[in-house]
């Protein structure tokens, strides 16, 4: 096991255990955003460089300060490191520089776009990003490229995480797409023209924290906020897919069906493409009940749960940080709930 | 006149043989290592000699040999990188073609030190007729009995690859040349798991530049005391400098480290002055990553001092004054060049070269190449000056590998010392624009 302190919460984790998850394990307003990174996926991570942290005492053994920030997503901990996140006036610059980055070519067709409302790259800028943009000239595009009858791929919207190459790579047998080109002009593509298409190719749609991906079968039928999510299974003959879905309703019908995701977005069961696309009946499936909705989901309409520091996992709280937490909740979003 | 240690025999005709590099000496580290070493001891060597990285970084070699790990039962692996495209850096080409074997015998004394059994010598892709020597001279040191199965009887087998690139600047870059050479993309990889450890699949590596690995049968031969009185302080030995630019003499110089920048730039035994008469304008001492200082800086230090050709007297005065020796492109500008035009070629490489794996870079130098070609072609405005510092400053430090700061660098040192010339070509696009117009005010010094 290894103590460190984060954003000054103490915190003791096992060996091995990344910063980010470190973090995540405090919960609440401290965690860094991940664009790139995704728990399951091995090997991700480390590209988009939102989640650097400041780490000022590398570990109990050797306490000098890293030179550089480092990447907490990839970064395992030390017993005795020290890293400073939100109260680190330097992370907090190069954050905003990073999704400065981010934004630069990127599109902004949020009013027509699939993904607005549960989009990471939204969160991310609204969290940590300016209004305004500092960028004159003309924004990338890409040559449409048709990937298939279920998935869309919008290149300009990309934001190059890799998640669904990892994806392809780790949970289908062949994978036919991978990134193409170099620097700025690097996208996501099959090379010649190919359908991406394999029992699990659906998820790489779960995965996208933009909408570069998105559901065909779903494609302008709603606006998410306007659908309602029910988590629901079924006996699924997949091999490897045990069918437990969020289906999203509007009114009786079922638009569409994802994985379940947890708070920060990542699927924990990889779902197939028949229980995604070809089961969109209630008949198909068992009810559950409600899903939960994230706080950052537009869906929760003014209802944000503030996210909650697990006081489990915290060794000692220093007296300021309790008052602290006590008069100011960690995160608001916006000042949106005040 | 310095000494030559790496390119005495340059010059022989035939030197790329065999038999020719073996009659003026070759090999003869091979058979002091493998008969009268153990490998620990030649690494002790290559320590004593203080040598350092040639590729740009300085890091002090025999200290990297002796970062690897040495698990039991795991293979472990050298690998030479031969993937030199800095812009204005031409040094390795030249050995390579010229010395193909003085390569060969250094992987070979480098690979017994770490206990390689497989070696790789990565080249870059447009150095196809490069290749082809090496492949020849490689053959030719499998039937002398120099690679292979039990090489000179000393049970000691070692095989030796020559791998070529796609063409990739980034493929340089240590880890991105690892996996390029394992045959997939070329994206640097994320550290730690440093080479050292983790390399080329995934067995502890150590990746050397030609250059570095071309020092060590020199270093073998002579003794690491010996190699270490070669040069100034910290900076042992002798460097190959490829001067280019406006020069009257450019070409590859073999340096004892430590030489005056100013004699290295006006002595008719080096480059012989700038060409046509003219005036030095700026310098960029170490390949185009490194930063540009205006000629005041180049040939004094802040304090006073004469700057020399070596790693601590160029980084003297850190970013702000100085500059670093990097990978030895010397590229010498005169007063006719346009600072501007200049920085805007280099980010065009760098927006070009980028792998585009991490946001700052993928985005950040594309950025910066639109803000100055728009600088350069009378379309700018004062506040695209701080921005271009600006986006610099967001990409450097914040990215995978060092690309990111390679391409920040040259902009941020650019307008620091060159910060009236960008006004210039704001406050006055038509002069600016003009064919051959040039600025030819101060530069800033602090």
């Amino acid at each position: 096991m290894a103590k460190i302190t984060f954003d000054g919460i103490e915190v003791e984790v096992p060996d091995g255990t990344t910063i980010l998850n470190a973090a995540r394990q405090i919960g609440g307003g401290i965690v860094p955003p991940a664009m790139c990174y995704y728990t399951p996926l091995k090997g991700s991570g480390g590209k988009c460089r939102a989640c650097l942290v400041k780490v000022s005492a590398g570990s109990a053994k050797d306490p000098r300060p890293m030179p550089k920030l480092v990447a907490s997503c990839i970064t395992t901990v030390q017993d005795g490191m020290v890293v400073e996140n939100t109260i680190n006036e330097q992370v907090m610059d190069v954050r905003k520089g990073i999704v400065e980055m981010l934004l630069i070519n990127h599109p902004l067709d949020c009013p027509v776009c699939d993904q607005a409302g549960e989009c990471s790259l939204q969160d991310f800028a609204f969290e940590h990003g300016l209004s305004t943009t500092r960028y004159e000239e003309e924004r990338r595009t890409f040559e449409k490229i048709d990937i298939g009858p279920l998935i869309q791929l919008h290149m300009t919207r990309c934001i190059l995480c890799y998640r669904c190459v990892y994806v392809a790579d780790q949970l289908t047998p062949e994978r036919v797409h991978g990134v193409l080109g170099r620097g700025d002009a690097s996208e996501i593509g099959t090379y010649i023209e190919n359908i991406i298409d394999n029992d699990f190719s659906g998820n790489v749609i779960d995965v996208c924290p933009v909408g570069a991906l998105t559901d065909k079968t779903f494609r302008f039928k709603q606006r998410v906020w306007f659908t309602k999510p029910v988590n629901a299974h079924r006996d699924c003959e997949t091999d490897k897919c045990n069918g437990h879905v969020t289906l999203w309703y509007k009114g009786k019908d079922v638009l569409r069906v994802t994985a379940r995701k947890d708070e920060y977005g990542e699927v924990k069961e990889w779902i197939c493409n028949t229980c995604r696309f070809d089961k969109k009946e209630t008949a198909d499936w068992t009810l559950e009940g409600p899903a939960h909705i994230n706080r950052a989901s537009v869906i929760a309409q003014n209802h944000y749960e503030l996210p909650v520091v697990n006081p489990q996992v915290i060794a000692d709280l220093p007296e300021s940080t309790v008052r602290e937490l006590e008069q100011n909740p960690p995160l608001r979003l916006g000042g949106l709930n005040n | 006149m310095g000494r030559k240690l790496l390119t005495e025999h340059i010059n022989v005709e035939g030197i790329n043989t065999f038999e020719v590099y073996r009659k003026h000496g070759g090999y003869r580290s091979v058979e002091k290592a493998l008969k009268t070493m153990t490998p620990d001891e030649v690494t002790e060597e290559v320590k004593k000699s203080g040598l350092r990285g040639r590729g740009g970084a300085g890091f002090p070699a025999g200290m990297k040999w002796g970062f690897l790990a040495k698990p039991e039962g795991v293979p472990r692996y050298l690998v030479c990188n031969a993937d030199e495209s800095e812009p204005g850096t031409f040094k390795d080409r030249q050995l390579m073609t010229k010395l193909p074997h003085l390569l060969i015998e250094g992987m070979i004394t480098g690979s017994y030190a770490l206990g390689a059994r497989t070696s790789y010598i990565y080249i870059r892709g447009e150095l196809l007729y490069v290749l082809r020597i090496l492949e020849k001279a490689i053959a030719e040191a499998y039937a002398a009995g120099f690679l292979g199965e039990n090489i000179l009887g000393s049970g000691y087998s070692l095989d030796l690859h020559v791998h070529p690139g796609a063409g990739a600047y980034i493929c340089g870059e240590e880890t991105a040349l690892l996996e390029s050479l394992e045959g997939k993309r070329g994206n640097p990889r994320n550290k730690p798991p440093f080479p050292a450890v983790q390399g080329l699949y995934a067995r502890p590596t150590v990746v050397n530049n030609v250059e570095t690995i071309a020092a060590v049968p020199v270093i073998v031969n002579e003794g690491g005391d010996e190699y270490a009185k070669i040069g100034i302080g910290k900076s042992t030995g002798t460097k190959l400098i490829s001067a280019c630019g406006h020069l009257n003499k450019p070409g590859i110089y073999e340096i004892e480290l430590g030489l005056p920048v100013e004699e290295f730039i006006y002595s008719d035994e080096y480059c012989g002055g700038i060409w046509k008469g003219r005036e030095l304008k700026a310098v960029v001492a170490g390949g185009s990553s490194v930063p540009i200082l205006p000629k005041e800086l180049i040939l004094k230090t802040a304090a006073g001092e004469n700057r020399l050709m070596s790693y601590e007297s160029l980084s003297d005065g850190g970013f702000v004054t100085g500059t670093m020796l990097g990978s030895g492109g010397f590229i010498a500008m005169d007063e006719t060049t346009c600072i501007v035009k200049n920085t805007w070629n280099y980010s065009r490489f760098y927006h070009h070269e980028s792998c585009g794996q991490c946001s700052p870079c993928r985005e950040g130098t594309g950025w910066l190449e639109k803000v100055l070609h728009r600088l350069e072609h009378g379309h700018g405005s004062m506040h695209d000056i701080d921005l271009i510092v600006s986006v610099a400053k967001q990409i450097e430090g914040n990215t995978i590998c060092p690309l990111g700061e390679a391409a920040a660098w040259p902009v941020a040192a650019a307008v620091r010392h060159f910060r009236h010339e960008f006004e210039w070509h704001v406050n006055h696009p038509k002069e600016a624009t003009a064919p051959g117009a040039v600025y030819r005010g101060a530069a800033v010094l602090a």
